[in-house]
């Protein structure tokens, strides 16, 4: 490669390719986490100050104050780590999901028939309508939502699932096995678990950015989270009310750090996504 | 010239309506049993924080329907689905055919605008970044994919409705007419004015996929023999880009645009409610908060019918008009 990385020069110079993807992985992660600890840290009930209503960013308040004198930045940190709880219930069940429909599809022609048409079935309907939707049926709220993103996004990662143990299944080994009297249940545990592990963890980290995105448009649209609670979506949607009079950076800051979060992850899913398969490692 | 098998075509096109057919029972009935399930109360929800005697939260039990058994909803239900009506909207108080015929050609007229600029602006932005490849032509528009990509449709509404109408002021906020104004006297400027804002935020979201996608392709393409034989030959390298690159992605990319149906609707949604542009979004939207599950359900077959198009076409496309995968069947 002729071009160098900004990691490339100077301090990481030393570093082979491996080592700075673990390094990117590392650092990504790490600021998630400051995210989502500090946002679990914070008290929901925020101090409120009518005297300072409606400020423009200052230094005080990098993010400026909403209408009720509270301090957007601290709000929109309680927002994302509530964000990011929610995406990684949400993508840890629709992974959990997905398994278990691959490993039917497995099992014979049927079942591998009504794992597609069941692909077939939740791609058809429209991703937002059927969340709103599962959302309206359990209630709303924070289970509501998760399960409706959960119930929404296992799609495409059972479709990469079933293509794996597809080929898999007919490899030499798994038919060895089968000729030696182990049962399925054994082949699954033993040979085609580890081998699809790494694609399923990869998996729940490239589902979570649509998973934090769908909930923040759900909730902006009223079917998610409760009003009451401090989720971007609420914000966001809180903030169109202001933007007529001005108050650009109730919309803006929160939008932002919303698309920052989702960039992470996309990094860290696409470097471990590199470790995991190095033969895809110079695209 | 496109030669058609008739009796596969036959075959296909019913086929296809079969599984239409069963689509459609089958997410009208799960729509139905979901929506029922619900431990919401439609009729709370409608009220909202409105204080009313028992008579008449009795009374609005009857109109909502909620002192039926599931057995009785289901039946009632079918009998108008089957009389063609699908049920009378509990909002708008029209029949629900009425309401989707209405709101849905709003937003086609936004859907269809916004999808045509995107498909051309993305699969142009593709062929320019997949043309010059490492370029800092390339690397501008691949970031800014990808962070089109990550960032969320209504919060992009957002940013445009400030920049564009609040700060610059060159667009209305909202609505799809003038406040005071019947819809039947809209010039046809006023009408462009306001539909302007929401389209490109629709459109642009949609470029990311296209764009990604063409450019992937093309990088594909220029990889190959075929390429490389022709920059032997000295043909000139737009000349190349124009005859082998282009003919040979045109295809798949317009098939991925028809396959996009589904983000569109979503999309649809979302920028609808940033706009105020009364459209299917903004019904869904309505129907969905206030329970009002004859038009909820409509709108869900509806826009299941629509998604089904979108992928119908691509399919085709791919089976019928691609004059590869066409011969390697006939023969």
């Amino acid at each position: 490669m002729s071009e160098i990385p900004w990691y490339n020069k100077g301090l990481f110079s030393s570093l082979n390719l491996r080592q700075k993807t673990l390094l990117t992985i590392g650092l990504t992660v790490l600021v998630l986490l400051v995210i989502f600890i500090s946002g679990l840290l914070i008290d929901a009930n925020l101090p409120t100050n009518f005297s300072i209503r409606m400020r423009p960013p200052s230094f005080e308040h990098i993010f400026g104050t909403d209408w009720m004198g509270r301090d957007m930045f601290i709000r929109t940190i309680k927002g994302l780590s509530l964000s990011i709880m929610i995406g990684l219930g949400a993508s840890i069940i629709s992974s959990i999901i997905a398994m278990i429909l691959a490993f039917i599809s497995s099992i014979n022609k049927y079942c591998d028939e009504f794992v597609s048409w069941l692909i077939d079935l939740f791609a058809s309907i429209p991703h937002i309508l059927l969340i709103m939707m599962i959302s309206i049926a359990l209630g709303k709220g924070a289970f509501g939502v998760t399960m409706a993103v959960a119930f929404s996004h296992w799609v495409s990662l059972t479709r990469v699932l079933r293509a794996e143990i597809l080929q898999i299944n007919t490899s030499e080994y798994v038919a060895l096995s089968e000729k030696f009297g182990k049962g399925k249940f054994w082949i699954a545990k033993e040979h085609i678990l580890p081998l699809v592990l790494s694609q399923i963890f990869v998996g729940i980290l490239l589902v979570f950015p649509h998973a934090i995105m769908h909930e923040a448009s759900v909730t902006f649209l009223g079917f998610g989270l409760s009003p009451h609670e401090p989720a971007i979506g609420i914000i966001l949607s809180e903030s169109m009310s202001y933007l007529a009079m001005g108050a650009w950076w109730l919309a803006f800051f929160p939008g932002i750090a919303l698309l920052i979060v989702v960039l992470l992850f996309d990094i860290i899913g696409d470097n471990l996504k590199r470790l995991i398969d190095p033969s895809e490692a110079n695209n | 010239m496109i030669f058609i098998n008739t009796r596969k075509l036959t075959k296909f096109l019913g086929l296809k309506a079969i599984r239409l057919l069963i689509l459609l029972i089958v997410v009208a009935s799960v729509s139905f049993i979901m929506i029922q399930l619900s431990p919401i109360d439609p009729v709370r929800a409608y009220l909202g924080q409105r204080i009313v005697s028992q008579e008449q939260l009795a009374i609005m039990g009857q109109y909502w329907g909620t002192n039926l058994s599931l057995t009785e909803r289901v039946l009632g239900w079918l009998q108008t689905l089957a009389s063609g009506s699908m049920g009378f909207s509990l909002i708008y108080r029209v029949p629900v055919t009425e309401v989707i015929l209405q709101k849905f050609t709003a937003s086609l007229t936004l859907m269809i605008v916004s999808w045509i600029i995107s498909a051309f602006v993305g699969f142009g932005l593709g062929v320019l970044a997949g043309a010059k490849e490492g370029t800092w032509i390339d690397k501008i528009i691949k970031t800014y994919c990808y962070i089109l990509q990550s960032s969320p449709t209504f919060w992009i509404g957002l940013v445009f409705l400030m920049v564009f109408s609040v700060y610059l002021g060159w667009f209305p906020i909202g609505l799809s007419v003038p406040i005071g104004q019947l819809s039947d006297t809209v010039t046809f400027w006023q009408w462009l004015d306001r539909l302007i804002l929401p389209a490109i935020t629709l459109s642009v979201v949609g470029i990311a996929s296209i764009t990604l996608f063409t450019r992937d392709k093309l990088i594909n393409v220029k990889k190959s023999d075929y390429f490389l034989f022709a920059q032997a030959r000295g043909e000139s390298f737009w000349g190349i880009i124009k005859n082998h690159g282009i003919r040979n992605i045109l295809l798949p990319a317009i098939s991925l645009q028809f396959l996009s149906f589904n983000e569109l609707f979503g999309g649809t949604i979302l920028v609808e409610q940033v706009f105020a542009y009364p459209g299917i979004g903004q019904a869904t939207v309505a129907a969905g908060l206030r329970s009002d599950v004859p038009l909820l359900l409509g709108i869900v077959i509806v826009s299941t019918i629509f998604v089904f198009a979108g992928n119908f076409i691509a399919d085709i496309i791919y089976q019928y008009v691609d004059p590869r995968l066409r011969s390697e069947e006939d023969e």
